[in-house]
């Protein structure tokens, strides 16, 4: 990945910062430069909680390359406490038991590496919480 | 004086057995549980690395130090498996944590004691007046060779501690270091596993470092066994600092809370601080508690820290290092570990 | 707005077709349109496909299309909305004819998907990269997502799901230019290996190449060209959250309910008044959630369609009389085409064992991503 489209995310990524529109109050992550809902362009920075729910989920068993060696992982749409939404891979568990409604924390994991010699990825994945 | 303000530890959540890595080598693993006291070990998950690990002890830290991450002036990374070759670790984890960018930043490495070094840095920046806080990190996720004697032993994980002068968890009384040119393990560049010397590794090398430091702080102290709550040592395998304990003069009763190596493993830079943070998840107001690390190469860092009355109010803030040994985990097969230790060859 | 109609049709057998390159596969298609029309020139040409650039590292496919046709000049241009890139191509075409500006439009798709890239990787390109993709999500996967969320909220079964590829099978079975021209079972169906939980192999569409184009012109001049043309009564076009994760409800596609009701719009019809459709059944759930969104069928009640035989050729209203995506191939680019020459021969009475009885209005329903984009058509046999 290209360092500068890779660094550009590193608040929305590493700490997980989101914008809140002040127009209608809805959290939006990534952050955005117009509000979804209502076009707004006015935002303040706001921090996602390290914790959620899952939506909606699956068990990738036919893997990208770069994930070869990490299926079957579980992937889930996970909603923080602000409301916002976003999807990720949910781990350290069997993936069978990730499920809608599971509550989770947000831990900060190696997402991917770009091969043998390219930069490495991070952000946040779901653990279930205990 | 200056000392702790904040501490954290994180260990994953993945296991393997002394008696799963005996059964694929066709060794007996009564045998190796009987000589290295080793029952299990962690294993880092695929998304898991030093990096990852220092950010989860180090929000902790923050959330037990109830300081404000920017005011951390420095922040140091020891480890022996730090992700890039050429790259900092630090400069990840600092973004990660809310550090920065007006802060100071080195990774630091001496074999397993890349940890302490960190911490003693970090400790001499806020004593110095330099910064207000700094944060040293000891993490590490290394690995033994197959069909090695530290395949049972090499693990993952961490701790981390915020240094300040204000309300402080533990003062730092006294820190006391031994290093000399050893030559008992090392990795050359471009090698994927470390060598070492064997039997050298014992008396010339850990216990010559681990005594003489742990002798010279008590000397220098005018401390004796007796007076401590609590000791902790480096933990290359079970043996060793429960052996260097004794010679001392400590007692089992203070060594093992500390002592977490059996179902741990060795975490490298991460041993001795991750003791640590054991024994601070538990200690109570006036406890002494003395701390020698040794990192092959050879070198030990010894510090006489004592528990404060602020200590009690932040155990509970952050996840004890009892939780994450004794919570929930996952057991894995020979092959799945291969798989997650990258011994598995793939094209690129 | 004048009014369109296509009056000429040809598509390469769908499968994987080694020996025939991307060009290769226009020429045939197109050059099929043509004779199947008897013309001999256009005015302009839209070529839909989803990646030449990553399939084949070819970019800028309208000229070399032009050319390899052996019509260089004549103008032409790339169209591309993911899977639904065909379909959008066809809307581009009606609306230059519609609008006056040209007479002789060609509505082309192509997709050359088996010459050895990393499909998985090029596939996921249609969905949001740096939100989706980055974290390991597959396209199954995110099917997978809106298969598990649409289970839970309206009971939809792994049957149900199954049922839709048994079905689309069946009618693949009689279409000479489908990739799998066999049958399957529900059984078949339900212990294929798994893809992502709860999507099997044979819930999934396959990996094709294939190519599909039409000619367009006025209804006032297509009878110079055949008997029998198929008006283009409406063309609705939308867009939905381009991430999963951004949707209100994940087992709801609102960009295909906002196309259809464009189109239903435009052609003064409804649901009720659609004989037969071709609709994007790139997964199994997604020909359930589609003809939920579409009206067919009441929300959430789209699962025991298929098994019921309320979707089958002989029901209620027959999707996918040719086979699908699922048993006719999804060349990606391709597939909004392949769906709008079913429904021309179907029109037409052309459709031999496929046929619906006294077809008269058909619909095709085209989608990219995970339902980013969809283009619905209307048609009426004249």
């Amino acid at each position: 990945m290209p360092s500068p489209r890779y660094a550009r995310e590193i608040p929305t990524r590493y700490r997980l910062e989101a914008g809140r529109c002040k127009g209608c109050g809805k959290v939006v992550y990534p952050a955005r430069l117009v509000c979804p809902a209502c076009r707004g362009r006015d935002f303040e920075t706001v921090t996602l909680s390290r914790k959620g729910k899952v939506i909606t989920s699956t068990v990738v068993h036919v893997p990208p390359d770069d994930f070869l060696m990490e299926a079957p992982y579980a992937m889930a749409v996970v909603e923080t406490p602000e409301g916002a939404r976003f999807m990720t891979q949910v781990v350290d568990c069997d993936p069978s038991t990730v499920l809608p409604g599971m509550d989770v924390a947000l831990e900060f994991r190696l997402i991917r590496k770009e091969g043998k010699s390219g930069i490495l990825c991070y952000g946040h994945k779901g653990v279930p919480v205990a | 004086m200056a000392g702790i303000v904040g501490y954290g530890a994180y260990i994953p959540r993945k296991r393997i057995t002394t008696e799963e890595i005996a059964r694929q080598w066709g060794k007996n693993p009564q045998t190796i549980e009987r000589g290295l006291l080793l029952k299990e070990k962690s294993v880092p998950g695929f998304d898991e690395d030093t990096i990852t690990i220092s950010v989860a002890a180090g929000r902790s830290a923050i959330d037990r130090a109830g300081v404000d991450p920017q005011k951390i002036g420095a922040l140091y990374i020891g480890s022996e498996s730090h992700p890039y070759a050429v790259k900092p670790s630090g400069t990840v984890a600092a973004e990660a944590m809310g550090i920065g960018p007006e802060v100071h930043i080195a990774d630091f490495e001496f074999a397993c004691k890349a940890g302490t070094e960190a911490m003693f840095v970090a400790l001499g920046l806020v004593e110095s007046g330099r910064v207000e806080y700094a944060m040293g990190i000891g993490a590490d996720t290394s690995q033994g060779a197959p069909d090695d004697a530290l395949e049972f032993s090499a693990s993952a994980g961490g701790a981390a501690y915020i240094f300040g002068r204000d309300n402080l968890i533990a003062e730092v009384l006294e820190t006391y270091s031994y290093t000399s040119d050893t030559p008992d393990f090392w990795r050359r560049e471009g090698e994927f596993y470390p060598r070492h010397g064997g039997r050298y590794t014992g008396e010339p090398a850990y216990f010559t470092h681990v005594l003489s430091a742990s002798k010279g702080i008590l000397e220098k102290t005018g401390l004796k066994a007796d007076d401590f709550a609590y000791a902790v040592f480096h933990m290359p395998n079970g043996k060793f600092p429960l052996t260097a304990g004794k010679k001392l003069g400590f007692k089992e009763e203070q060594l093992k809370t500390g002592w977490l190596v059996n179902t741990m493993g060795n975490t490298y830079s991460g041993s001795s601080p991750t003791g640590l943070a054991a024994i601070l998840d538990v200690a109570k107001p006036g406890d002494l508690i003395l701390l020698t690390s040794f990192g092959s190469g050879a070198g030990s860092d010894s510090f006489v820290l004592k528990a404060t009355d602020r200590l009690p109010e932040v155990q509970g803030l952050a996840p004890t290092v009892r939780s994450m040994l004794d919570g929930e985990r996952q057991y894995l097969t020979y092959g799945e570990y291969a798989k997650f230790r990258e011994k598995i060859i793939v094209n690129d | 707005m004048r009014e369109v109609a296509i009056v000429g049709a040809g598509m390469t057998r769908f499968g994987e077709l080694w020996k025939y390159s991307l060009r290769d596969m226009f020429v045939e298609a197109a050059s099929g349109a043509l004779h199947d029309a008897g013309a001999d020139r256009l005015d302009s040409m839209y070529v839909g496909c989803m990646s030449g650039g990553q399939f084949v590292g070819q970019e800028h496919l309208g000229p070399l299309m032009a050319d390899h046709l052996g019509m260089t000049g004549v103008a032409a241009v790339h169209v591309e909305s993911a899977c639904a890139s065909g379909g959008v191509a066809l809307r581009q075409a009606f609306m230059e004819v519609a609008s006056g500006m040209s007479d002789l439009v060609l509505a082309a798709g192509i997709e050359k998907m088996n010459d050895g890239a990393d499909v998985t990787n090029v596939l996921a390109t249609a969905a949001d990269q740096e939100t989706e993709v980055y974290y390991g999500i597959t396209f199954p996967g995110l099917y997978a997502m809106i298969a598990r969320a649409h289970m839970q909220q309206y009971g939809t079964t792994e049957e149900d799901l199954a049922w839709v590829a048994v079905k689309n099978h069946k009618h693949g079975a009689m279409n000479e230019k489908a990739q799998f021209r066999r049958e399957v079972t529900a059984e078949e169906v339900m212990s294929s290996s798994m893809v992502s939980e709860p999507l099997r192999l044979l819930h999934c569409s396959p990996v094709t190449d294939g190519a599909a184009a039409v000619l367009v012109c006025p209804l006032e001049m297509a009878k110079q060209f055949t008997d029998r043309p198929v008006k283009i009564l409406a063309s609705g076009l939308a867009t939905g959250s381009m991430a999963l994760a951004d949707r209100e409800d994940p087992a709801v596609l609102d960009s295909v309910q906002k196309s259809g009701e464009r189109a239903y719009e435009m052609a003064g019809i409804g649901p009720r008044d659609v004989n037969v459709a071709e609709v994007h059944d790139c997964f199994t759930i997604a020909e359930i959630c589609c003809t939920e969104a579409l009206g067919f069928v009441e929300k959430g009640k789209g699962g025991p369609a298929a098994k019921e035989g309320f979707t089958a050729l002989g029901g209620c209203i027959p999707v996918n009389t040719s086979g699908g995506l699922k048993s006719k191939g999804h060349p990606v680019g391709a597939t909004g085409i392949a769906q709008t020459i079913e429904i021309f021969r179907q029109l037409r009475g052309e459709a031999g064992a496929r046929q619906v009885e006294n077809a008269r209005i058909g619909l095709t329903q085209n989608m990219g991503g995970s339902g980013a984009s969809s283009v619905v058509h209307i048609f009426e046999g004249v």
